[in-house]
């Protein structure tokens, strides 16, 4: 909610001076008319507090509730009776007040057209200021809201961007391949090949689109065949698909495999196995990933940072729950299981 | 000239040793596939040079120098690691980024053999005092104990006491000594956690009990296994902004 122009201390300034200039003319014009100075008094302060409080009732209202542009006749009917209401509060009061009742009743009922233009005036006055001043309001916010969106927006772009070049694996990969053309330029060549197809398959991919289990399978491999190059025998894969035609989104194990990579290759210093399990159960598919790590020096799972934080957003963006990724250690095996409703 | 070649994937040893033909009067006497092999082999060796990763396993290239008593001059290699490069350029070292090509890697090894030992000795071991920005260091200390390695997770670490020249390190199995300065560690480790509630002690917070008024204006700070630490006026004040009172 907007903060209210009531709260701004040069409104309260404004508005209080309004005031007491509005109940000093009001007294000197009454007691000019030949009204005794007590009644006076009563009838400029009770009159011009009450209209304050009106005032104050339409700022509040127009707080909840700004009617659309062009729709002011709720405006109009709002000022009219808070006037109507007004005149007859403020007549009954000072008459109550006063001891000449009867005289200055009929002195009321005299003055009551110019009484009800004023407030009626008065009121519509506060409304327009504040209508503006909400008017504006909205503009700023709605400004300030368009440029974090974007900020937010090209941030995100830019680490969706360096996500997926992943430049450690990638200059790595590419020292590799140095390596090889001096001395195994046949493999060399067909490094070069499949970190192409890999990086042409990851930037290829919107986020929103599906596809199938079997190219992204085969994406993944591309990947594993890559660090199986750069770390020799230490690394050995196995990718089983008992789910054949299933579905899935782009890219969504994709971090997954990451992350066993992260934790099972690049922090240990034995020959591991990663091992990426596909089937199908009731109306899902189920895709396990398994790899080794160091309980003494990582929690995987625990800090991981961007790797499955990040699927575990994308599935509830995608199916609206957070029960679909599921992680588990077993002495120094780590499982990371994750079920995609079949559309 | 003795050298090690120290990175965890074989082709990225094997093009610096292609590379290192070039260079005669430089002789590979091992290689290393991790840190651990790598302290061993720098203390059975003595090489003059060691061509070093910073992404290992376990414990980064950093790390294992820390860990080796006299480092000797290093020429470091690295993929894509802004912390690390950016260390080496405030302390003017010679780095290689990969791929890298023989003419590169030819201008580093001039330089290095240009050099005297001393001053290839220095350069190293100022890098290694004063490294603190790799992001892994703030999860955990590496120290040698006997002839083995241990790491230290930072939730693992009771307290920290200062022992003439070096760092005492207490955790539930013991204490550990490491050669950095108080200093270094107040600056290093997480604020939030670690307090230097005292000259000499600084304490992970989640380990406090109770503080107990002691004298004057100190404190004693009584940890969940029943030591008893000292807290100055100014710890005390550290303290209590870590706690939130």
């Amino acid at each position: 909610m907007p903060t209210s122009i009531l709260k701004t201390s040069r409104f309260r300034i404004a508005f209080g001076s309004w005031l007491i200039s509005w109940t000093a003319l009001q007294f000197f014009i009454l007691t000019k008319l030949g009204l005794a100075s007590e009644v006076a008094l009563y009838d400029s302060i009770i009159s011009n507090f009450l209209l304050a409080g009106a005032a104050i009732v339409v700022a509040m209202s127009l707080q909840f509730y700004l009617p659309e542009s062009n729709k002011y006749s709720y405006l109009l009917g709002l000022c009219i009776v808070l006037a109507i209401i007004w005149v007859s509060i403020s007549r009954a009061m000072i008459v109550l007040l006063v001891q000449e009742g009867e005289e200055y009743s009929s002195f009321f009922s005299q003055s009551i057209l110019i009484r009800g233009a004023t407030g009626f005036l008065s009121i519509g006055c506060m409304a327009l200021i504040n209508v503006l001043w909400y008017t504006l309001q909205d503009q700023l916010e709605t400004d300030k809201r368009k440029v974090e969106a974007d900020r937010l927006s090209k941030e995100a772009e830019l680490n969706n961007l360096r996500q997926q070049l992943q430049p450690h694996f990638l200059f790595n990969s590419l020292n590799s391949i140095n390596a090889l053309i001096g001395s195994q330029p046949q493999k060399a060549r067909t490094m070069i090949e499949q970190l192409s197809d890999f990086l042409r398959g990851t930037l290829k991919k919107e986020q929103k689109e599906w596809t199938s289990l079997e190219e992204e399978l085969q994406h993944l491999g591309l990947y594993l065949a890559i660090e199986k190059v750069r770390f020799g025998h230490r690394l050995s894969a196995t990718i089983s698909n008992e789910a054949a035609g299933a579905q899935l989104p782009v890219m969504l194990l994709q971090p997954i495999v990451e992350n066993a990579i992260k934790f099972g290759l690049y922090d240990t210093t034995y020959d591991i196995t990663i091992a990426i399990e596909a089937k199908k159960k009731d109306s899902y598919l189920i895709v396990q990933v398994t790899n080794p790590f160091d309980p003494e020096t990582s929690l995987p799972g625990k800090g991981t940072g961007f790797g499955l934080s990040s699927v575990q957003r994308r599935l509830y963006l995608l199916f609206a729950r957070q029960d679909l990724l599921q992680t588990t250690t077993n002495e120094n095996v780590f499982t990371t299981t994750i079920k995609i409703p079949q559309p | 000239m003795k050298a090690i070649i120290i990175d965890d994937e074989p082709l990225a040893r094997s093009i610096i040793k292609e590379y290192l033909q070039a260079f005669p009067q430089v002789h590979i006497i091992a290689e290393c596939g991790d840190g651990f092999e790598g302290i061993k082999s720098i203390m059975q060796h003595k090489p003059d040079v060691i061509f070093l990763d910073i992404q290992m396993p376990k414990i980064n290239g950093f790390e294992m120098l820390e860990l080796v008593e006299e480092p000797p001059a290093v020429i470091f290699a690295t993929a894509f690691d802004e912390y690390a490069i950016k260390a080496f350029e405030t302390h003017a070292i010679d780095y290689l980024l990969k791929p890298f090509s023989q003419e590169r890697f030819g201008k580093a090894v001039e330089k290095f053999l240009a050099q005297s030992t001393n001053q290839q000795k220095h350069v190293t071991q100022s890098l290694v005092q004063s490294v603190t920005l790799m992001p892994s260091q703030s999860e955990r200390i590496v120290v040698k104990t006997g002839g083995k390695i241990k790491i230290i997770m930072l939730p693992q670490i009771l307290y920290l006491e200062a022992a003439d020249d070096y760092v005492k390190i207490y955790t539930a199995e013991g204490a550990f000594l490491k050669n950095k300065t108080m200093g270094f560690y107040e600056q290093s480790l997480p604020a939030s956690s670690f307090v230097r509630t005292h000259r000499s002690y600084i304490v992970n917070v989640q380990e406090i009990t109770r503080i107990d008024p002691y004298e004057k204006e100190a404190h004693l700070a009584i940890l969940k296994s029943g030591v008893k630490l000292p807290v100055s006026k100014a710890g005390y004040a550290k303290l209590k902004t870590a706690l939130g009172l």
